[in-house]
């Protein structure tokens, strides 16, 4: 375990190995908004999938809508191809309580259902609250109490790591 | 039983006194101000220390929901209403269930008034026969079981053969005759002043010149009649302007304004707020301020409570929906004051719209504290200002905008011919 | 009196849709944005999403609606709420219970949420005003005062097909005065920026004071219509066609009827709007109505997402 942020762009070279020798042409590939999404675009160009990359958002999913309302920029969740018997890789940046991929995999069996869902994230760090764990990780970091971990991407498309306080989100 | 005031301000209008000094009654009547009569011994001494005296007011319109409406209020709910509010006299219109159309319902709302013991009640008898515009009542008769003047309440008399020809009777008598002007079909389906808030809130409006256009016929007929007409709760600028111009013009006319119109506008509509629903209506900004300006000056002799208790299931409807009327026996002195301290009006002249110039009106005797007069007298705390609350409030009625309101004056002591009516806790 | 907003909680979230008037623009602006994520989940196969499971939600109709109750109705069977339709005839109201008793029953029903159509103008009102902290209550339209879900979506359709309000110019054709979709359309266009907002009617059918809205007035139908981006055409009710208002639907039509050629004076690519139920041949030419220019179909589609944008932001609030 490492405490000390890795370079983002490392530690996406290593996923995209992971995931290199097990992808097949028909694999289909799912971000998870929006930190999912930026990995999973890169993902996609780099190896070069053939079905077209589905991006969705989970705020209508989230079991936490009656505390904390719905927020403000919902996107549109997208998914340009058929879901029943897929194996669908689904893609976010930071896995911790699980609750996100528990919302994200409800909508996913919303439009239809899957032959397998795995889970790819950038980094896990831990506080799992539900029994979700990902198949592909580049790295598995402790995080401080009280503190989130936040994936940004600059300009030119650079990703990065930082901290940020619970309460930013 | 004798009594002293001792040590109150003494305001009375219409003897222009402003001034601290006592005030003797006895056997009902005044009988000194300043100095003790030879040989005065009080059986009761109240002292006034930072109080006003004044002459108990004079109410040109109180509904006291009897006969007929005993569920909205009764006779001693509103009675004792009155007196806390300082009113001594009160002029009740004729839209009782049935109206007031029968020397016998007269007589018997005088009978009932008396047996109270409270304030003086002088019915107004309806002009037409059930206030339906069709037939004159016995208007005598109606006189002779005392009845004050004629009126219609809300209801417009839509045959102007009809209005005129009740007007040159009553004119035959010299009775005078109140009407409230509005025409009978310009915005009779409305429920708010026909202006930019209820185009807002999508409410039917009732336009300006449904007051103007029914005074203007009301004041021709006037003229040609020579009746004695007293128009009831005027709402409009351009409506006291004509009443300037008919009263330079010679023509025996008098007006009244409801006090919540003083203070008001069709901008405290808010969000629907059915205590704003009155007839007429809260007009606008400039309306209002037409109004001040008319009572300041005297081109509308009186303020008067247009007091309507309701209860408050009829309020708790939708604006449309919900029945017009405000309580107000209580809230007269305290608006008026409110009126005088933001006109910057001395208190000596404020009053007199509450006091001798409705008295004169009635054409009775009261209004004042000349020596010999019937002790009527109001004693309040300039001072003294309440929460308008259900709780603070006599009338079974608690429909007012001014709930939760602070008001200034409120009233200590109330004499009805020299009988202490009322005292504050 | 009371002053504060009532559609606002003390926190100044919505806590009521009431009426668009007063709503800052951000706020329309979330719920327009919130409902274009709705559109997406009406076009899968599975429309359902679990915002609303486990709450109830009450149409109450005072006023005979199934167009607007139906939509309504599957805007929150969408988020998996709960429905219960109640059409009470005003005259069982008559019989003794009023409208705030009605709404106390209900409440102790556990509803959570109302949507509300009454005769009356401010009857929302009163209701938000009464019930407790948790209900939420939605205007579905009070008597001429205001449609707010209708307001939006027409002002979401218009987003749609013009993108920008601040560089359009829209009209809107008919009884305004009797119009509680004018009113809330007229706010929402106003607050979300169109530089040019005109209303278009003899002048019996406008009311007092209606510039003070922020539109300009035009009698003359040819001159109201030169080069508007959006011609909105509102429903002439039966009952106002012959009488102190108007003469005749004929001479109605004649004088204030979209026709192809009075169309033709709005730009080329105008669209054509109306709430529906349409009189056919009263306000509107069949040929407009199932011309090209008109987009009333789809508005219907876009009131569904709009509905369930503002239940769902109700909801969590």
């Amino acid at each position: 375990m490492i405490t000390t942020l890795p370079e983002a762009e490392a530690l996406y070279a290593k996923l995209l190995e992971q995931l290199r020798p097990r992808v097949r042409p028909e694999t289909a590939m799912v971000g998870i908004y929006t930190g999912g999404v930026w990995l999973a675009e890169r993902l996609h160009a780099d190896l070069d999938l053939r079905v077209p990359l589905g991006a969705i958002d989970i705020s209508f999913y989230r079991d936490d809508f009656h505390q904390s309302g719905l927020k403000q920029d919902i996107k549109r969740s997208h998914i340009p191809f058929e879901v029943n018997d897929r194996h669908i890789l689904l893609v976010d940046d930071v896995l911790y309580t699980g609750r996100t991929v528990r919302g994200a995999m409800n909508e996913l069996f919303d439009y239809g259902r899957p032959a397998s869902i795995e889970l790819v994230v950038l980094v896990d760090r831990g506080g799992r609250e539900l029994p979700i764990c990902a198949q592909y990780v580049a790295e598995t970091i402790e995080v401080p109490a009280g503190r989130m971990l936040v994936l940004d991407r600059d300009a030119s498309g650079r990703l990065s790591l930082r901290y940020d306080d619970e309460r930013a989100q | 039983m004798k009594t002293q005031i001792q040590n109150g301000r003494v305001i009375d209008p219409k003897h222009g006194l402003d001034k601290v000094q006592d005030v003797y009654i006895a056997e009902g009547r005044i009988v000194g101000l300043g100095t003790a009569p030879d040989g005065f011994r009080p059986d009761r001494v109240v002292d006034a220390k930072g109080l006003v005296v004044m002459p108990g007011l004079v109410d040109l319109a109180a509904r006291l929901r009897e006969p007929g409406f005993e569920h909205k209020a009764t006779l001693q709910s509103e009675m004792h209403a009155a007196v806390a509010g300082g009113v001594t006299s009160l002029a009740c219109p004729p839209d009782t269930d049935p109206p007031l159309d029968e020397p016998g319902l007269v007589e018997m709302l005088k009978h009932r008034a008396r047996v109270l013991n409270l304030a003086h009640v002088y019915p107004l008898g309806a002009l037409t026969s059930k206030l339906e515009g069709e037939r004159l009542t016995e208007m005598a008769e109606l006189r002779d079981a005392g009845c004050v003047a004629f009126s219609q309440a809300e209801r417009p008399v839509v045959d102007t053969e009809v209005l005129w020809r009740a007007l040159q009777y009553a004119a035959t008598f010299d009775f005078a005759v109140w009407l409230r002007p509005q025409d009978a079909f310009l915005g009779k389906a409305g429920v708010a002043h026909d202006g930019e808030v209820a185009t807002r809130l999508g409410l039917p409006g009732i336009p300006s010149f449904a007051e103007t256009i029914a005074l203007a016929t009301l004041l021709q007929l006037a003229r040609a009649t020579g009746t004695r007409l007293h128009l009831c709760r005027l709402s409009t600028a351009e409506g006291v302007e004509m009443v300037r111009k008919a009263k330079e013009e010679g023509l025996k006319v008098s007006c009244d304004v409801g006090a919540h119109h003083l203070h008001l506008s069709e901008m405290d509509l808010g969000y629907f707020d059915t205590h704003c629903n009155v007839m007429p209506p809260f007009r606008s900004l400039r309306d209002r301020d037409a109004l001040r300006e008319g009572v300041r000056e005297g081109v509308i002799d009186a303020v008067c409570s247009d007091h309507t208790p309701l209860d408050e299931d009829v309020k708790q409807m939708p604006f449309g929906e919900s029945e017009p009327g405000a309580t107000g026996l209580e809230l007269l002195l305290p608006l008026t004051l409110k009126w005088a301290q933001e006109s910057k009006l001395p208190l000596v002249k404020a009053l007199a719209r509450v006091t001798c110039d409705p008295a004169r009106i009635l054409g009775i005797d009261a209004g004042h504290l000349g020596l010999n007069a019937v002790a009527d007298v109001c004693v309040f705390d300039p001072e003294g200002w309440f929460k308008v609350s259900p709780e603070t409030l006599k009338s079974q009625g608690k429909n007012t905008p001014f709930l939760g309101y602070e008001l200034p004056g409120r009233v200590r002591y109330t004499f009805v011919a020299g009988h202490l009516c009322y005292e504050a806790a | 009196m009371k002053m504060r907003n009532p559609q606002l909680n003390e926190n100044g979230e919505l806590q009521h849709l009431l009426t668009i008037e007063g709503l800052p623009r951000e706020v329309l602006t979330h719920i327009l944005d919130t409902a274009s994520s709705f559109v997406g989940v009406t076009e899968r196969e599975v429309k359902k999403v679990p915002l609303l499971r486990g709450k109830s939600v009450f149409n109450l109709f005072f006023e005979n609606s199934t167009r607007t109750r139906t939509t309504f109705e599957i805007a929150a069977k969408r988020l998996s709420a709960d429905v219960i339709n109640l059409n009470i005839n005003t005259s069982s109201t008559n019989k003794g219970e009023t409208l705030l008793d009605t709404v106390d029953n209900l409440t102790a029903m556990h509803a959570d949420m109302f949507v509300v159509r009454h005769a009356q103008s401010g009857a929302a009102h009163l209701i938000a005003q009464h019930v407790p902290k948790h209900v939420h209550v939605i205007n579905a339209g009070d008597g001429r005062h205001a449609h707010p879900t209708q307001g939006l979506l027409d002002a979401y359709t218009i987003r749609h097909y013009k993108k920008d309000f601040t560089a359009l110019s829209v009209a809107i054709v008919g009884d305004v005065l009797h119009s509680r979709v004018a009113r809330s359309l007229i706010h929402a266009l106003t607050t979300l920026g169109t530089p040019d907002l005109r209303v278009i009617g003899p002048q019996t059918l406008l009311p007092t004071g209606v510039e003070k809205l922020g539109v300009r007035v035009f009698h003359d139908m040819n001159a109201g219509l030169r080069d508007v981006d959006v011609v909105v055409m509102l429903r002439l009710q039966n009952e106002r066609m012959r009488g102190p208002l108007l003469p005749s639907a004929q001479e109605y039509f004649k004088y204030y009827g979209l026709t192809p050629e009075k169309l033709a004076l709005a730009k080329p690519d105008a669209i054509v709007m109306h709430p529906g139920p349409m009189n056919r041949g009263v306000e509107i030419d069949s040929a407009v109505a199932d011309g090209e220019q008109a987009v009333i179909l789809p508005q219907v589609t876009f009131g569904i997402a709009v509905r369930m944008a503002v239940m769902s932001i109700l909801a969590g609030n």
